[in-house]
């Protein structure tokens, strides 16, 4: 270590926590994100009733919304933010969406072509006569 | 991290690239706390994924039982999301409280998150008890175990999270707002703000789209 003077520079943030602000300013935070999540929460609740839009894309629509409420939860409720100060915080939850994008994924995908592959004997019989 | 770029201190850069990287030491005790804590429930939310594939892959699995659409009620669903979403502000509200020292707000934050929680549980058992009560348990088919496994989970950790709440306000209550509470109520907040995550999951995968198929 140096002898100079300590600089406490860019010092790390635990998750949930948030930059130096006033209790005002963080209120506003929560505000807005109860807002937002609200918003996105009406919506995935009318798309998945609603006659107006073609409805194959409904499915799309409703994992799209998901996933944009889960960011704006992360950011204004869980406060993970990509400052220099985070870096941790995301490098972790990144880790831990790739796994989950593989049980997932994964799943989904070898189920689905098992059942391509291998369907019940009922429906295989008609095709061999 | 701080890079500060040296010269003529030869002996903080032995390989002299120009680049010196200044340790500051172990990070503080809140840090690594909220850190592990952190970390924790990533990996809960991993095991959640294993549900939710579960629950994707055996949707359709129904056994001439009944379908997700026949049994899935929006209105208790959207009552159950409101009351989560609102519970997760009061949390962060209580969080800010407990940050400057409010004993008021704290309490009064905590106490209407506990509120919103339980009448999150009610409706939650008392779909499942009318669901048993109709002969649709989740030995029913592949399709009910999925479904009781994966939002049964996620009632049992609210659950969790309303006996760590109470435990909180006690703690506050006994031994004020020292920095080893401190620590722990932020790791309730994250808990908190994490479940609401992963009922975002379940109310858009399982209730409306495995109530529109």
């Amino acid at each position: 270590m140096s002898d100079q003077t300590h600089v406490p520079a860019g010092h790390d943030l635990a998750p949930g926590e948030e930059e130096q602000h006033s209790v005002g300013a963080r209120i506003l935070g929560y505000v807005v994100g109860l807002a937002l999540a609200l918003l996105l929460t009406a919506t995935s609740f009318f798309i998945a009733g609603t006659d107006l839009v073609w409805q194959p894309s409904i499915p799309v629509a409703l994992i799209v919304l998901a996933i944009a409420q889960m960011g704006v939860h992360l950011v204004f409720f869980l406060h993970i933010t990509t400052g220099p100060d985070n870096t941790n915080n995301v490098l972790a939850l990144a880790f831990g969406l790739l796994v989950v994008f593989l049980v997932v994924g994964g799943t989904v995908w070898i189920m689905a072509h098992l059942n391509q592959n291998m369907p019940p004997m009922d429906q295989i019989m008609p095709m061999r006569k | 991290m701080s890079m500060t770029a040296t010269v003529g201190r030869a002996h903080a850069d032995p390989h002299h690239i120009g680049l010196v990287v200044e340790h500051p030491g172990p990070a503080s005790k809140r840090i690594v706390t909220a850190y592990g804590f952190w970390v924790f429930l990533l990996s809960d939310i991993v095991m959640f994924s294993c549900f939710f594939a579960a629950y994707a892959v055996l949707s359709g699995q129904t056994a001439d039982g009944p379908k997700g659409s026949e049994i899935f009620e929006q209105r208790n669903v959207a009552i159950e999301t409101v009351c989560l979403l609102l519970s997760s502000f009061t949390c962060g509200m209580a969080s800010i409280a407990a940050d400057v020292r409010n004993r008021f707000w704290f309490y009064l934050g905590m106490a209407v998150t506990c509120v919103l929680g339980l009448i999150f549980l009610a409706i939650e058992f008392r779909e499942f008890a009318d669901l048993v009560a109709r002969g649709y348990g989740p030995s029913r088919s592949a399709f009910l175990t999925s479904f009781f496994s994966l939002v049964g989970c996620h009632g049992l950790h609210v659950s969790a999270g309303v006996l760590w709440l109470l435990t909180m306000m006690a703690q506050v209550f006994a031994k004020g707002f020292r920095a080893d509470v401190l620590r722990r109520m932020m790791c309730f907040a994250l808990f908190w703000h994490a479940l609401d995550i992963i009922w975002v999951g379940v109310f858009s995968v399982v209730y409306l789209l495995g109530g529109g198929a």
